[in-house]
């Protein structure tokens, strides 16, 4: 196809379907895994894991697909203007999306650190509540002894988790250097910055996980720990989890740069790779300052 | 919905053409056909448990179901009612009419919204298999409090939170559909401020979802944390609260609320000008009464609350806040009401169910102004009268906005004219039945009577009775509507282009039925706006 078509209609595609097909089978495989009894699972196995593998690895063969056939079009010159800001808006307004699913977890920190916590140990108008249910509860945080009794230690924001933030937010730099290189159409520099910044992406998690091991085996800081760990793990545990999606994102960038896609205007997929990198970024920040510092 | 033949087909086998045709497609007004027939199916089974829940009640004591799978169909009947008839039905509306609208020719990301579609199908699919689970299907309210949904939740809670995600997963996708769609593919000329009612109320009803979903998928991985995991978000003896729950659910509840109210104005605005053949009045108040409406939705959800011990503070300003959107929706009122006053009105059944909205929604805001009183909602709070409150504004409101709109655009789905007789009579007894249905359910919650109890004092028996009976007319009814849907389809008059003589906009200018691809070159929309300021000029009423 030679000109560029104003509208894009594509025909009809089977990737959605595939993909909605492996949402079920995730879903439902891990509905089905984990509400059974742990105690069954370790006599019988569980019917719900394998489904919970096959799903996933049909989103990852979803993905492959989908996103193959539209660089595909890309690559034929398919892709209008038009359809580009329609490619940027939509992952714009998916970033705004994930800004609000992590919005959930920090109101639960906010709210447990400003008002359950204090309301357990009796602030406001609490006193009998604290006197009937919890006397010896103390409100601190981090909450080193739940009203329960569990009690951890705190996770130190100068040692590693400083490590991390000089990390992260050094491979936003450096994506950002690789961004110039491609606009300025320099392919050397384009891929060495990129590598670097994917390098830094995986450092980041790997140290995550030592820090993980660190909290569990050593600090009694668990999932488990009441509140303070609670919003720890889920808050650090998702920002991971979106650092592996970043990470995974950059180096499927850095392949296709090998590859020798991308043009000084045309590169969405990169810019959206980076916008997402960004995103992951300003999350550790506030997970930086609210979870680990203050 | 539609009637054209589908796009050649590479199937010989008509079965495998068929599946093809409607699991693979990308075309905007054969996925809105899809999510209109999945709301229409959902609709059924969420009334029919509603019918069941009516049927019980009909009379105190215990007649019909134990108090375990009362509970069951009173979560189904609200979850399936919200996410699985109202909100599809708005957004296959969106599909079919909003590219109509702004003269695109798809909406901008069309595989997405395909995905979108059909994760919906296999989402209610795993909701609805959790009926027929061991320990049944999640028994504590649409709402799912903790701990009734963790602590106490039966294992079918699991694949209820699964399905939760699958839906969150198709609303957010779909909304960034919708929002992109409008933002960057309006036709040449026509700015944000020309956009029909209709437009706008998505544009922003899809970022009120864009925001909220994601919080609702955050809420119920905290539910699953804290069943499975050991987490202690909603656990006091962990430092958690289950009132923290309460917070978050709402935070995404309230905006929701809106979310399956504001398409039913967008309807209202555009059918309520066309039969009283009158331009909107004060169409720029309506976008920026629906823009506040929004924004306040954010920061009201206290409102929900009040007796869960919230400080004196917090609860006034919920209070106020609240009361404060009583401003912009009065707003909206007074100009549907301008619109009609010295416009020739003719009542179609489109305008019979509009102006129903208008004044059943209203009776519905009032009795939201009553719960929004600290004081009062003490007493009102868990009763009888909430459910008269938001069956108000979800039945005479969402569900007739839908079926104004269908009636109203059915006509350039189909190319046929509904039987109008019918129509009206569908009409007249839906308004019957909604009223005997709910209205009576102001007294007995007035009186005292708590909701989602399977049997009562013997002083609300009458009430409930009206109730009952009413509940049967309105579900019967509705097996007519679908007649008339499916006669319509199947043939009928044959509709002009512009089909209702009032109507004004780009969606009347392509042929009835529309065919499958519509302006794949943008429509001279000055044009089409001169022709409409041609007609206009000459007065209200005046083109008859």
């Amino acid at each position: 196809m030679n000109e560029t078509p104003r509208y894009y209609v594509p025909d009809s595609s089977i990737w959605p379907i595939i993909g909605s097909t492996a949402l079920f089978l995730t879903a439902f495989g891990a509905a089905s895994f984990i509400h059974q009894s742990t105690e069954k699972v370790a006599a019988e196995g569980s019917y719900g894991e394998p489904i919970f593998y096959f799903g996933l690895a049909m989103i990852a063969v979803m993905m492959f697909g989908w996103f193959g056939r539209v660089i595909n079009e890309s690559l034929k010159g398919m892709v209008s203007d038009l359809l580009d800001r329609s490619f940027r808006m939509g992952m714009a307004w998916f970033i705004v999306s994930e800004v609000m699913f992590f919005a959930a977890f920090f109101g639960a920190l906010f709210y447990a650190r400003v008002i359950s916590v204090p309301w357990l140990a009796g602030a406001g108008n609490n006193l009998q509540t604290h006197l009937h249910l919890w006397p010896d509860f103390a409100d601190t945080w981090p909450l080193f002894m739940t009203p329960g009794g569990t009690s951890t230690e705190a996770m130190k924001a100068w040692g590693l988790p400083f490590i991390n933030t000089v990390i992260l937010v050094s491979s936003s730099v450096t994506v950002t250097f690789a961004h110039w290189a491609l606009k300025k159409n320099r392919r050397t520099a384009l891929k060495a910055w990129l590598f670097v910044t994917v390098a830094l992406g995986a450092i980041f998690l790997t140290l995550q996980v030592v820090e993980y091991v660190h909290a569990y085996t050593e600090l009694g800081l668990s999932l488990g720990a009441g509140i303070y760990g609670s919003t720890f793990f889920m808050l650090t545990g998702f920002h991971g989890a979106h650092v592996t999606m970043g990470t995974i994102m950059l180096l499927v960038m850095l392949l296709r740069c090998f590859r020798g896609h991308f043009t000084p205007d045309n590169h969405f997929a990169f810019e959206a790779a980076s916008w997402y990198w960004h995103f992951v970024d300003v999350v550790w920040l506030f997970l930086f300052t609210f979870v680990y510092w203050f | 919905m539609s009637t054209h033949a589908p796009a050649e087909s590479k199937y010989r086998n008509p079965i495998l053409g068929f599946a093809a045709r409607w699991l693979l497609t990308t075309n905007h007004k054969e996925i809105g056909t899809l999510y209109l027939w999945l709301s229409f199916v959902l609709f059924f089974i969420a009334g029919a448990l509603a019918m069941l829940i009516r049927l019980e009640l009909f009379q105190p004591g215990i007649q019909l179901v134990q108090p375990e799978f009362y509970n069951q169909l009173l979560t189904m009947h609200g979850l399936i009612m919200v996410f699985g008839a109202v909100m599809p039905a708005f957004v296959g509306l969106a599909n079919w009419q909003i590219p109509m609208m702004i003269g695109a020719p798809d909406m901008a990301l069309p595989r997405l919204n395909n995905f979108s579609f059909w994760i919906l199908p296999f989402a209610f699919t795993l909701m609805l298999s959790s009926l027929f689970m061991e320990g049944g299907a999640p028994n504590f309210g649409w709402t799912f409090y903790a701990p009734l949904s963790t602590t106490y939740g039966p294992p079918s809670t699991d694949f209820f939170i699964f399905a939760i995600h699958m839906m969150g997963i198709s609303s957010v996708l779909g909304s960034i559909n919708i929002i992109v769609t409008i933002l960057n593919l309006r036709a040449p000329g026509m700015t944000l401020m020309k956009m029909p009612l209709f437009v706008w109320t998505w544009l922003i009803t899809a970022f009120l979802l864009i925001m909220v979903m994601p919080v609702l998928a955050g809420v119920v991985t905290m539910m699953l944390t804290d069943r499975h995991f050991g987490t202690s978000f909603f656990e006091a003896a962990g430092g958690g609260d289950p009132v923290l729950f309460q917070h978050i659910f709402w935070f995404f509840g309230h905006p929701e609320v809106y979310i399956l109210i504001l398409p039913g104005f967008g309807i209202a605005s555009q059918i309520i000008p066309t039969f009283s053949r009158k331009k909107l009045f004060g169409y720029h108040s309506m976008v920026y009464a629906t823009i506040s409406i929004a924004i306040l939705s954010f920061v009201v959800w206290g409102h929900h609350m009040f007796t869960t011990g919230m400080p004196l503070a917090t609860e006034l300003f919920f209070m106020y806040a609240t009361m404060l959107i009583a401003v912009p929706t009065g707003v909206k009122v007074f100009n549907w009401v301008a619109t009609m006053w010295s416009g020739s009105i003719t009542f179609e059944t489109p305008m019979l169910f509009a102006i129903g909205f208008v004044i059943m929604f209203t009776i519905g805001g009032f009795s939201g102004l009553m719960l929004a009183l600290v004081p009062a909602d003490f007493q009102y709070h868990d009763t009888y009268f909430v459910v008269a409150h938001f069956h108000y504004v979800l039945y005479p409101g969402a569900i007739f906005g839908t079926m104004a709109a269908v009636y109203y655009w059915l006509p350039k789905w189909t190319g046929h004219m509904y039987n109008e007789r019918l129509g009206k009579f569908h009409f007249w007894v839906a308004m019957i039945g909604v009223n005997l249905t709910f209205f009576p359910m102001h007294f007995s919650g007035l009186a005292g009577m708590p909701r989602r109890v399977v049997d009562y004092s013997l002083q609300f028996a009458d009430f409930n009775m009206l109730s009952s009976i009413g509940a049967m007319l309105l579900g019967t009814t509705q097996v007519l509507f679908l007649y008339i849907v499916i006669k319509t389809i199947r043939g009928g008059e044959k509709a002009s282009d512009q089909v209702w003589e009032g109507a004004e906009g780009l969606e009347w200018t392509v042929p009835s039925p529309a065919p499958l691809h519509t302006f794949e070159t943008p429509p001279d929309l000055e044009h089409v706006l001169n022709l409409a300021h041609d007609l206009n000029a000459e007065g209200p009423g005046s083109n008859e």
